[in-house]
């Protein structure tokens, strides 16, 4: 059984600061993690590897030094990892980066796709549905977890808001996991040392041949227009309040958020 | 000719989400922004057993409803649905399509935007027609990134329709009106033999054991709270968030360490840290200052949660939390 | 100050890192509070790998280089020092003698399974009257033909309870003093053999530290480690490896302590501001920050002189002096600049103050390095 994970280097967004003058990120200095909900696909497929036997491969899109993610992916104990990079793909959207991968997967041999549901740097959840609808495979998000593996049949729960549903679903197939998933391993000490031996496999667009306007920001539908810093102003006046004008405050707060 | 601004109207137990209902009424706000267009506020219902609610949908403000319902379509299906709503778009044309910002919503839109090859913004938090030019169609939509530290204005100059997902409680519904008519379309399906996926079976929703470092909202007492714990309890379980402590109620026995916030204990970045009776000695303010937003009551003017806070209210923590509860009622 | 170390070290180094973020940090305070020997904590530490950092896969080691080790003792220090020496004492002080002297047999028989983790290791040569003057001893092994027999005390010995494994010292020749000491590998399970009374301590206080009492025990002659009388030798160097994992240890203690006072000056406040904003403690912070470094470098000059299979007794006795001394000086100052806090034992900085001074006394006090560096520097 062949398993690709597609993974996304992002930044831990609780050290992220933004340039309050251009209102862009400073990305300089800032650490770098393989996205949570990703961490739980490579977690799920190393499962399943252990338990039924697999061959996982880590599948990235990204500049070069993305590469360093892969490396922490082989130390965890993956088999094989691919890194999609080209700078004719830089500037992509959400679509635009779905068909790249889904040209570059379609390179590659597989039962089960695993995608994190969501990257924290984007918080977009739709490059695992887009490469799902681009390759016509069956799809299941927001997957908590997988109860069941066998021939030819992955049997997973997912909820919405009100329910859990437990799904089976016939392979192949894409699936999107949350970090609430599992709790990933450690990266080990053999498979770290070994992981600056072995071979990141990369792909460019020699490789995918995608027509310009189809990749990079001419094939992205959405543009962003503008970015700006939301206003905090950080110690606030204090408020003489009695309890409903507080509880009216209060809740003018929250609702965005509830 | 693209016309119209549809809205998925998203039904679970035979009921219409509220978030639905709020991107109808923001819908018709954007085509009362800009009535020469003579755009309509369009409804789409797709399911088993939905035709009785297609007049709610006119109710809560849309002109129209297009209804697609059938017995194959009881239990959702991605690929069915989405299958259904592209050939809807392929009918209609809309130059607009907005989707609530749920888990079926987040699953089916992005199915959708590569099936028609469209832009798909995510978690909308406001959306306006470009404000510098009274007769462009272009959408602009706003939303957070990076865990909300920045904000992005998003377009779509050249795809249509413009898509976009809203989260619940962003705007607002409109005030249910029967007298409103508005005209039902029925969406003839083809059965669409899509069988890769099969449920098992469906299970109540399962209380899931609480982690305060992956809550989004922590209601978070102190000192002050030591005789109203119930109180913080309440109003966790009101903003669906998880109950946060000091180190004082954990040493005088009343919150489990499991939930102690502060160097000591657990160090969280929620979106809203509401601080009830916390006097925010540094201790507990390095576990949480990095919250998104901080909301702290104490009835002392001087308390150094202050000193944190983004929202800071001298009263009394209790009685404004009661308060606070019978607003959820 | 990552400029010396390459990518596969810096992974290794962040994988060594949120382990004991995550696994070693929540459990520190009660670790020392209790004296508890973390347990769990070895047996997940197993299961990664960390047991046989610098030992081939041919003996079940992880394959990877003595580097990689000492990131380990550090980073596992900076939050637990007790945790750190464990390693350090299993790694440095029972599997490399092992790997060095050890025969086919032996390798075969104890450094596979203490490489996997299966066993523990713990090394034992001070006796009640033979600290810094080894050649005191007084446990002999008699030949008894087919075996050695052994008797006598040991003490002060780390991982001692939970040790499954022991390299042990004892007088073959008695009257030749320290030429006439051999090494021996004991096992738990050996008739005779007992773990004595554990010793209540100021830091390290989970490390097992007990004493070991030898009554007549057998031991196989294929146990001998190294040579008949060689023993002394096996010791001597066996301890400049093991300086590098105290000094290693040192360092993390060092480090942990700064990365605490950095957030604590940070907000703390006094007079109306943070007191990372006086010039006192920001002064104290570079020296203690600089000295840190320093140490930090010459522990990886000796640990990659180690590697390379070069000289590195002087070495590893300067890292040692340094690291311990720095790390003393580094931990009472971050107690000093915690104020009354610091003194308190809501915050960790004077578990780290208390466990930082061991580093000057074991594996050879300060002043047995000074002697072993002037020794190699006057030659």
């Amino acid at each position: 059984m062949n398993i690709i994970v597609l993974a996304k280097q992002v930044p831990n967004t609780t050290e992220m600061k933004v340039n309050k003058e251009t209102g862009t990120l400073i990305r300089d200095g800032i650490e770098t993690i393989i996205n949570p909900d990703d961490l739980a696909g490579i977690e799920a497929a190393l499962r399943i590897k252990e338990k039924n036997g697999a061959k996982v491969t880590v599948v990235t899109m990204g500049p070069n030094n993305a590469e360093s993610m892969l490396r922490e992916a082989y130390g965890l104990g993956v088999d094989e990892t691919v890194l999609v990079t080209d700078k004719a793909f830089a500037g992509s959207d959400t679509l635009a980066t779905s068909k790249i991968l889904a040209e570059a997967i379609k390179n590659l041999e597989y039962d089960l796709i695993i995608a994190g549901r969501q990257a924290i740097d984007g918080d977009t959840a739709q490059v695992g549905p887009q490469i799902a609808e681009l390759l016509s495979l069956p799809q299941v998000s927001y997957v908590e977890e997988i109860t069941d593996i066998e021939e030819g049949f992955i049997t997973v729960i997912k909820s919405t808001e009100t329910h859990s549903f437990e799904l089976n679903v016939r392979m192949p197939a894409l699936i999107t996991t949350l970090s609430e998933l599992n709790t990933a391993r450690y990266m080990n000490v053999k498979d770290v040392w070994e992981s600056y031996d072995k071979e990141v496999k990369k792909f460019n667009n020699n490789d995918l041949k995608l027509n310009k306007e189809e990749i990079g920001l001419k094939g992205s539908p959405t543009r962003v227009k503008k970015t700006f810093i939301k206003a905090i102003t950080k110690k606030s006046e204090k408020q003489i309040l009695n309890a409903a004008k507080a509880a009216d405050v209060i809740v003018e707060a929250l609702n965005p958020h509830l | 000719m693209t016309k119209d601004i549809f809205v998925y109207v998203e039904v679970q137990d035979n009921k219409i989400m509220d978030v639905s209902l709020e991107l109808i009424n923001k819908a018709k706000e954007l085509i009362d922004s800009r009535k020469d267009f003579g755009f309509q506020v369009v409804g789409v219902l797709i399911g088993n057993k939905i035709s009785n609610l297609a007049a709610e949908v006119i109710y809560y403000g849309a002109d129209k409803v297009i209804v697609c319902d059938h017995a194959d379509l009881s239990l959702y299906n991605t690929m069915n649905y989405a299958e259904i709503i592209k050939g809807i778009i392929k009918k209609y044309n809309p130059e607009i399509f907005l989707y609530g910002g749920t888990i079926l919503g987040r699953d089916l839109a992005p199915r959708v935007s590569a099936k028609v090859n469209t832009g798909l913004t995510a978690d909308a938090t406001s959306i306006e027609f470009d404000p510098n030019d009274e007769f462009s169609k272009e959408l602009w939509i706003t939303r957070p990134a990076f865990g909300g530290n920045l904000f992005a204005t998003i377009v779509c100059p050249n795809h249509k329709p413009q898509m976009a997902t809203v989260r619940g409680n962003v705007f607002e519904k409109a005030i249910r009106c029967e007298n409103k008519r508005g005209e039902i379309l029925e969406y003839k399906y083809d059965i669409i033999t899509n069988n890769a996926i099969t449920l098992v079976r469906k299970i109540d929703k399962i209380q899931k054991k609480s982690d305060i470092t992956k809550a989004k909202i922590i209601v978070s007492g102190g000192r002050g709270m030591s005789s109203n714990i119930d109180l913080l309890e309440e109003t966790a379980i009101n903003l669906k968030g998880e109950v946060g402590a000091s180190r004082a109620l954990i040493d005088e026995g009343l919150c489990p360490k499991t939930i102690q916030v502060g160097q000591t204990g657990k160090t969280v970045k929620p979106i809203i840290y509401l601080a009830c009776g916390i006097s925010g000695a540094v201790q507990h303010t390095a576990g949480m200052e990095n919250s998104e937003m901080i909301i702290a009551i104490n009835t002392d003017e001087n308390a150094p949660i202050f000193d944190v806070a983004d929202i800071s209210i001298v009263g009394d923590a209790s009685k404004i939390l009661h308060e606070l509860n019978t607003r959820f009622k | 100050m990552e400029y010396l170390l390459s990518e596969k070290h810096l992974l290794m180094k962040k994988m060594f890192k949120e382990f004991s973020i995550k696994e070693v940090k929540p459990l520190a305070k009660e670790i020392d509070e209790k004296e508890i020997f973390p347990v769990e904590t070895v047996n997940k530490m197993r299961q990664l790998g960390m047991l046989g950092i610098p030992f081939s896969k041919e003996f079940n080691g992880s394959g990877a280089d003595y580097i990689s080790y000492i990131l380990a003792v550090i980073e596992l220090s900076k939050h637990c020092a007790t945790t750190g020496v464990i390693l350090s004492a299993h790694t440095s002080l029972c599997c490399d003698p092992i790997n060095k002297y050890g025969t086919d047999y032996q390798k075969d028989k104890y450094l596979k399974k203490l490489a996997s983790g299966e066993y523990l290791g713990a090394f034992a040569l001070t006796e009640p009257d033979a600290g810094t003057d080894a050649a005191s001893q007084k446990t002999t092994a008699i030949d008894k033909g087919d075996y050695y027999e052994i008797t006598g005390s040991k003490i002060f010995i780390t991982n001692a309870s939970y040790a499954d494994v022991y390299i042990i010292f004892a007088l073959t020749e008695p009257s030749l003093g320290t030429r006439g000491i051999s090494a021996f590998i004991i096992e738990k399970e050996m008739e005779g053999f007992s773990v004595g009374k554990k010793e209540l301590k100021m830091g390290i206080r989970g490390s097992a530290t007990c004493e070991l009492h030898f009554e007549k025990v057998k031991v196989p002659k294929e146990n001998m480690l190294g040579k008949l009388n060689k023993g002394f030798g096996v010791a001597l160097n066996t301890l400049d490896g093991g300086r590098i994992g105290i000094a290693a240890q040192a360092v993390g203690i060092a480090y942990g302590a700064i990365d605490e006072t950095v957030k604590y000056v940070k907000e703390r406040k006094q007079f109306g501001r943070s007191i990372s904003k006086f010039q006192n403690t920001q002064f104290v912070l570079a020296d203690l920050a600089t000295k840190a470094d320093a140490a930090y470098l010459m522990v990886l000059r000796a640990a990659m002189l180690k590697q390379e299979g070069k000289n590195y007794s002087k070495e590893s006795a300067m890292a040692k002096l340094y690291a311990a001394e720095a790390s003393m000086e580094i931990t009472t100052k971050c107690v000093q600049l915690f104020g009354g806090y610091g003194y308190t034992r809501e915050y960790p900085i004077e578990r780290m103050m208390r466990d930082a001074k061991i580093t000057e006394i074991y594996e050879g006090t300060s002043e047995v390095q000074k002697m072993v560096i002037s020794s190699i520097l006057l030659k």
